[in-house]
């Protein structure tokens, strides 16, 4: 892939990349070598310990139903999130005060508390006025608490999306006499969500992570929890750890993967993203502003 | 045109979502629940992680010292073991679990305190624990006093690693792990000098297959930690009931079966049955 | 009703967010750095350093930071003897492993928010840097690091709201901040809501201002074109 921050390289140019890449490797190398070396030492890589994942007791027991438990969170969360957030962002920008204001007052203020705070909060909130089973009720208030926060944040990618839009797409809708509603539903919704997939996906990775909050303090069986059970059986912290961490990186690499199929479906033209890495030209769309919402998702939600 | 395709996208993927974690959710909620037949269920809080005393095992059962004493307990309520539901009840929670009523009782190594026995109250006590230190076994610490300059561990929230370093050695440095395990793990490799909690606990750990050998307990009576059952606050039939439940268990010798059974592979010097509403302070 | 505050004086309520402060603060300025390491290598000409930069972001992204935070103190501590210059003292060392694992995992994000401040800066800017001879570092560092900076000033501060949240993780190695405190007070006492609506309230005090400040900064340096 040629690049546009650098010249194509010449044969100067590849040696020194070539020794870069060997430097690199070298240092990269050794300090895998010595990750593997100090885990032999310490004993971290005996069979007994890495055995019981082997065993379908291991899974059925404890990981599967953990994941089952993560999954649900999740795949709640994500469905209930996605709308809300739309409607918020929206909102946000309506032109009308009395809608504008709430709705961004709602969003700075479920995005400046800690998940794991609206969590309980849910959950006493659940336990007083509603009559949930309590053995249902930590999965919702996980949901509530991911909900609450993730919607806010889809709110503000949202939003940040459709003002990335060049203004005569709202003006040529008004022009051809289509109503606001109109012009959001199929003017402006829909082009902001394709430029905007990126920090969305990334969005619901955080919702994939975040439900192992629910484990610490509302005794949610997620997948962290069962963990630890598991841990206090086979005697094998550590090892544990790393595979729950591998469980947690291929469900979100599937996620993420699946949202990069989709996203090269919708798009047809490359706008917006890879100015540089994708060695396209920039759009009449504001830079900046592009920039601060791409970003937004991609930094801003963890 | 657009939104269209974009709404189908995903709908076709939350539809795909939802089959999925609802099939797994339907296996999480059967290993849960057991295989209870008919009739009114009681729901007991018990800690999942702590072998000897309240662990889930491998294929999914239940076992150690405080399962038995509450299945004993359940039984003499009127329900068959099918028909607990067991519930794990992670120390931060127990008070507010049984003012919510999530579940009827917890034996879950549940010290009672003034403190708590306002809050909930208490049947018992059915076992006398201490406070104690674990150590490598080839460890030279004895005293107390002799943690000063020693990293202690315990569980984040726990106060008995606060109690060693006011009272006993303040110059003993804390650390402070999110499980018992990861405390071990940290002893295992030479990072910490010891882990503090009830006896009880620790000999559980100390006598699971992984570890046999490398550790031991010091013998340290550092506290005494009543283990009672906890109900909610203001149910003293219920409390009453249990505490004729653990009475006939003493004297019926369940008690002392379960003890062996528990603890005896741990080689736990446990103490005699603490006598019904007798608190050692 | 908040008499039972002041049972607690080890660490106090301010002191407990006092430590959350340091904690983002010197997370913050590590993951910038390491952050903009990370994006330096992701747009390099050096196709091992692309491949990693790419690699550490997907993975460490995808790892809830629990299990990072608590990998520093099992896995680098306890395992890799890395003691981060405090063998013996305790506080010091669970609360460098806990900077140190909030500043790789939040350089990841940082890491993405440069990456698509980079793509903001037009084409030109960089073609005519090297049509004037610029190497590829001359052009990151004087051309397009700094312009791709001043436009990615939001992103970066919904990443530093984020961590200050995110410190509250740290707790689970024992730091002393305030989740930690949190969790103490609820244990002891029996008014969840109400230590919870002080927190709650703490963080907002905390991220408020942070987001509206930086807010009007982006607006007043962001690159007009």
């Amino acid at each position: 892939m040629t690049s546009i921050l650098y010249d194509a390289p010449g044969p100067r140019a590849k040696r020194r990349n070539v020794l870069f890449s060997v430097v690199f490797f070298v240092l990269l190398a050794l300090l895998l070598w010595w990750i593997w070396q100090t885990m032999d030492e310490k004993g971290q890589l005996e069979w007994a310990l890495w055995k019981p994942f082997t065993t379908s007791e291991a899974w059925t027991t404890y990981l599967l139903p953990g994941l089952a438990d993560t999954l649900k969170a999740a795949a709640l969360s994500m469905v209930i999130a996605l709308p809300l957030g739309a409607v918020l962002g929206i909102a946000r920008m309506s032109d009308h005060r009395w809608v504008r204001i709430p709705a961004g007052a709602v969003v700075e203020f479920f995005r400046a508390i800690p998940v794991l705070l609206l969590m309980l909060f849910a959950n006493e909130f659940y336990v007083r006025s509603t009559g949930i089973p309590s053995d249902e009720r930590p999965l919702y208030a996980v949901v509530t608490g991911l909900v609450l926060y993730n919607a806010s944040v889809l709110a503000e990618i949202v939003r940040a999306g459709i003002l990335s839009l060049p203004k005569g797409q709202s003006e040529a809708a008004m022009a051809v006499g289509l109503r606001k509603s109109q012009t959001m539903s199929s003017i402006l919704l829909p082009q902001a969500v394709t430029a905007m997939l990126p920090a969305i996906v990334s969005q619901l990775v955080v919702i994939v992570k975040d439900t192992a909050l629910g484990g610490v303090m509302l005794g949610f069986t997620e997948l962290l929890n069962t963990r630890s059970t598991l841990a206090a059986n086979y005697a094998n912290v550590i090892p544990s750890f790393i595979v729950v961490a591998v469980i947690f990186v291929v469900l979100n690499f599937i996620l993420t993967s699946f949202a990069s199929w989709l996203e090269g479906r919708l798009r047809r033209s490359k706008r917006s993203t890879g100015a540089v890495l994708g060695a396209d030209k920039v759009d009449d769309v504001n830079a900046a502003e592009v920039g601060g919402t791409y970003g937004t998702g991609a930094g801003g939600s963890i | 045109m657009k939104l269209r395709k974009v709404s189908a996208a995903a709908a076709t993927a939350l539809v795909l979502a939802l089959t999925a974690t609802a099939c797994g959710g339907d296996d999480g909620g059967d290993s849960n629940s057991g295989s209870g037949g008919g009739g009114d269920k009681i729901k007991i809080g018990i800690k999942y992680d702590q072998p000897g005393l309240g662990l889930k095992e491998p294929d999914g059962s239940f076992s150690g010292f405080d399962v038995d004493v509450a299945t004993y307990v359940a039984k003499e309520l009127g329900y068959e073991p099918n028909q607990i539901e067991w519930v794990e009840t992670k120390s931060a929670d127990r008070e507010n679990a049984l003012s919510r009523g999530d579940v009827k009782m917890i034996a879950a190594t549940y010290s009672i305190t003034d403190e708590r026995k306002q809050k909930v109250d208490f049947a018992g006590p059915y076992l006398l624990a201490h406070q104690d230190l674990l150590v490598k076994a080839d460890s030279d610490i004895k005293e107390g006093t002799d943690l000063n300059g020693k990293k202690l561990c315990s569980v984040t929230g726990s106060t008995s690693a606060q109690n060693v370093k006011d009272e006993i050695a303040p110059k003993a440095q804390l650390q402070q792990l999110g499980g018992y395990s990861e405390c071990i793990a940290g002893l295992q490799s030479d990072q910490l000098d010891a882990l503090t909690t009830d006896d009880a606990i620790l000999a559980g750990f100390a006598a699971q297959e992984q570890y046999k050998g490398q550790f031991k307990l010091t013998g340290l009576k550092l506290s005494n930690e009543n283990y009672g059952i906890g109900v909610k606050k203001g149910d003293t039939e219920t409390v009453n009931k249990i505490n004729d439940a653990l009475e006939k268990m003493v004297s019926d010798g369940s008690w002392d079966k379960a003890v062996k059974e528990n603890f005896g592979p741990a080689n736990y010097k446990h103490e005699k049955a603490p006598k019904i509403g007798q608190i050692v302070q | 009703m908040f008499d039972f505050l002041s049972d607690y004086d080890d660490p106090t309520l301010l002191g407990a967010f006092w430590v959350t402060v340091q904690l983002t603060v010197l997370s913050a300025i590590g993951s910038l750095i390491w952050g903009t390491l990370l994006a330096a290598m992701r747009v390099s000409p050096v196709p091992l350093m692309r491949g990693f930069g790419t690699a550490y972001v997907n993975i460490v992204r995808n790892i809830p930071l629990t299990v990072i935070i608590v990998f520093t103190s099992l896995g680098l501590a306890n395992i890799f003897g890395v003691t981060m210059g405090a063998p013996d003292d305790f506080e010091a060392k669970a609360f460098r492993l806990a900077v140190l694992g909030l500043v790789a995992y939040t350089a990841a994000f940082v890491c993405e928010a440069i990456r698509s401040g980079i793509n903001t800066v037009p084409v030109g800017q960089a073609e005519a840097a090297r049509a004037i001879g610029l190497s590829f570092s001359q052009i990151l560092r004087l051309i397009v690091l700094p312009q791709a900076f001043r436009s990615v000033i939001g992103p970066l501060a919904n990443v530093l709201i984020a961590l200050t949240k995110n410190t509250t993780v740290a707790a689970a190695i024992g730091v002393a901040e305030a989740a930690l405190l949190m969790k103490e007070m609820i244990e002891n006492e029996a008014q969840t809501l109400l230590i919870g609506a002080i927190f709650a309230f703490g963080f907002v005090v905390l991220t408020l201002p942070t987001g509206l400040i930086l807010g009007w900064l982006s607006k007043r340096l962001a690159v007009k074109r």
